[in-house]
């Protein structure tokens, strides 16, 4: 049974590694390539849980919420670049956290006045809301697993963009040397938006995929924004690649601690004081983790070294 | 100006001078309770419980206007310790009462009994003040956190549930309740998670540790919008095929609708405990469920029951000391009487300041209209007292 535990954890882990990429992925190109500390991302996020929650509950079809809503959030996303962030990228980082902690304010209290003060109870779709066994009997949601093939899907897509195209080698020479795009020509204030739309739609795609799961409620945002900034450190700002390792390794050593640290710590110490430190120590291992990455590596896992 | 109307204008003037505010006309109430975050859904149905109880007492406690000032502590003790010293020093209210959160409790409570003034709890039981922490100007009129999940326990063993795993959240209130249930509990806790709290709403990795354990049961606290959201993925999981669901202060008045909306019928049957229902039978709650539901088209939940039942208890006090609120030792021997007519029928106030009251188990059941609601099945505890109040030297 605990070979079935132990892979049915490994599952969440993914899972929440996965969520966690597609919320890190636009922070750390927002904040590797543009300079721009934004708090405001998990707000894109708690847009596209609300925005693709009420278009799935008006017309009954996920997939259509899917498709409006991701486009719809980005389409807000590359609207508050435009009259809002774009003033912030010469100023210092201290003046972008406290713009963008405003634009926090500002979309909380207004899906409260928008939407249910208690938020949206989302339903699963029909089709996806079921477990199917795997191996050793374990029974899984195939909505989860949904999730997990949608992240990793995006991930290519992600990394074919990055590598392959030429708005991706704008991206890397961006995280790489700023200045030097701006000295050769380049766009960059269309390369901005262009990236913050990236960064919004990814992010907004991960609210409409929660929303069934966690339900969309105001400041859901701020729950997880923190992690996904763990996240990028542990990377390396900027670098996708970087983004998507540290996601997956964050997701799996919550999920896991939370399952065996228990176990693993009372090996050690005595079996009550185990039990009683597990659920707090658990729930600052990604922490841990993140002093010891800055601790050896301080650029990250894939940060470049220029910056 | 003539010299009657001059000396009855001194005489005024010297009768203010020499009383000032012995016998005010008028008596200020301080409410703290969460009115800004999405856990304001509690908060406005206690205030809309407040406000219909002031309704039906025709805004007078005997001879004496009343005024309900309202603080919102913003689901944060820091910010509940701030609204409650606005209330306490600038508008100067004579009783504070209120408070859904333990621990915003836990935080305020010095602010108001520093003052010397008298502190009632509407709803949060932390242990601490029901125990060594227990004061002489602090009543609570809900329960004590331990007494309902002890109560569930009991529920549990008629049941003939063997083994059971507890989730709950890592706060006062969450450990209070794990710590009731296990109390009556006899069978054997197979699992026990505490989440982060109000951060952790997604459970996939303990619903993954309950499969494995697969246990009779499984209880659970989560008060506010995280109910639902348990729920649901306890049902996706496709535990609720083979696991019960026993929860305490999770399925309410507020949440059930929400369950309606999204069709979770499988919410429906599950069992609480609870010291008050809807479907109550006395004339006192049948007063206060049936004016909810004119005013508000809702049902009240059991925060709006302790609401409005904290209004009536403290009316019964001012009235007693006829309006003078500066008379605390009275109001504190009014108060420890509780003589009034309560929504929960017969209780008594325990030597702690805690009540001493009967538990309910309480089923999901539709109502004639189709409308899901609780309904009163057993009375699980007899006039319970809460196992703190041998702590309490006072």
């Amino acid at each position: 049974m605990e070979w079935a535990l132990l892979i049915e954890q490994i599952l969440n882990g993914i899972q929440f590694g996965v969520l966690l990429f597609l919320l890190a992925a636009g922070l750390t190109l927002t904040f590797g390539i543009m300079d721009l500390v934004n708090l405001a991302h998990g707000t894109m996020y708690m847009l596209g849980a609300f925005i693709g929650a009420t278009i799935f509950l008006w017309t009954g079809s996920f997939i259509l919420a899917l498709l409006l809503a991701v486009p719809i959030v980005a389409g807000i996303g590359i609207l508050t670049e435009i009259t809002t962030l774009r003033t912030l990228y010469q100023r210092h980082h201290l003046d972008q956290v406290l713009a963008t902690f405003g634009l926090i304010l500002f979309f909380n209290e207004l899906v409260q006045v928008v939407w249910p003060l208690d938020g949206l109870t989302v339903p699963f779709p029909k089709y996806l809301d079921s477990t199917v066994p795997l191996m050793f009997g374990i029974e899984y949601s195939v909505y989860r697993l949904m999730i997990i093939g949608s992240g990793l899907i995006v991930a290519v897509g992600m990394w074919a963009l990055v590598t392959k195209t030429r708005l991706g080698m704008l991206i890397r020479a961006g995280a790489t040397d700023r200045t030097m795009i701006y000295a050769l020509g380049t766009n960059i204030r269309l390369l901005f938006t262009l990236v913050f739309g990236i960064g919004t739609a990814l992010g907004a795609l991960a609210g409409v995929l929660m929303a069934p799961i966690l339900g969309a409620n105001s400041g859901m945002g701020e729950q997880i924004i923190i992690i996904a900034f763990v996240v990028i450190v542990i990377g390396g700002i900027g670098s996708v690649r970087g983004c998507f390792i540290a996601a997956l390794i964050t997701g799996l050593i919550d999920s896991l601690g939370r399952s065996f640290l228990d176990v693993i710590l009372a090996l050690f110490i005595p079996v009550n004081a185990a039990e009683a430190a597990a659920p707090a120590i658990s729930s600052m291992l990604i922490y841990i983790f993140m002093t010891l990455i800055l601790f050896f590596k301080p650029q990250g896992l894939f940060g470049s070294q220029t910056q | 100006m003539n010299m009657k109307t001059k000396i009855s204008l001194l005489v005024a003037l010297g009768l203010m001078l020499a009383a000032p505010s012995a016998f005010s006309a008028s008596v200020k109430l301080g409410f703290v309770t969460t009115l800004s975050t999405p856990a304001a859904v509690i908060g406005n149905d206690m205030r809309d419980a407040v406000e219909l109880a002031l309704e039906h007492i025709g805004h007078k406690m005997g001879a004496t206007d009343v005024e309900v000032v309202y603080g919102d502590d913003e689901f944060n003790p820091q910010k509940g310790k701030q609204a409650t010293e606005r209330l306490v020093v600038q508008d100067k209210v004579d009783i504070v009462f209120g408070y859904i959160w333990s621990h915003v409790l836990l935080a305020s409570a010095t602010t108001v009994l520093d003052a010397g003034k008298i502190l009632i709890s509407a709803n949060a039981g932390p242990s601490q003040l029901a125990g060594k922490g227990c004061h002489e100007n602090f009543f609570n009129i809900s329960w004590q956190n331990d007494q309902t999940p002890m109560a569930m326990g009991e529920v549990l063993n008629q049941r003939g549930v063997k083994t059971l795993y507890v989730i709950a959240p890592l706060y006062a209130a969450g450990k209070n309740m794990v710590a009731g249930v296990k109390r009556t509990f006899k069978g054997e806790i197979v699992g026990e998670d505490m989440t982060k709290w109000p951060d952790q709403i997604d459970w996939a990795s303990e619903l993954s540790k309950v499969k494995a354990a697969n246990p009779d049961g499984v209880f659970i606290f989560y008060p506010g919008k995280h109910g639902p959201a348990f729920i649901k993925q306890y049902q996706q999981s496709g535990l609720s095929d083979s696991v019960d669901l026993y929860t305490v202060f999770t399925v309410d008045s507020i949440s059930l609708p929400r369950f309606q909306a999204a069709e979770m019928t499988g919410v429906l049957g599950t069992t609480m405990t609870q010291f008050w229902a809807p479907d109550l039978d006395n004339a006192a709650n049948k007063k206060f469920v049936d004016g909810f539901k004119a005013k508000y088209g809702k049902y009240p939940s059991f925060y709006a029951a302790q609401s409005y039942d904290a209004v009536m208890y403290i009316k019964s006090a001012v009235e007693a000391v006829g309006g003078d609120m500066s008379n605390v030792d009275g109001l504190r021997a009014a108060l420890q009487s509780a003589n009034y007519d309560s929504v929960r029928g017969e209780f008594k106030m325990g030597p702690n300041h805690f009540p001493i009251q009967n538990f309910y188990s309480r089923e999901v059941v539709a109502d004639a209209d189709g409308v899901w609601t609780t309904a009163v099945r057993d009375t699980v505890l007899n006039m319970h007292q809460d196992v703190y109040a041998g702590e309490c030297s006072m």
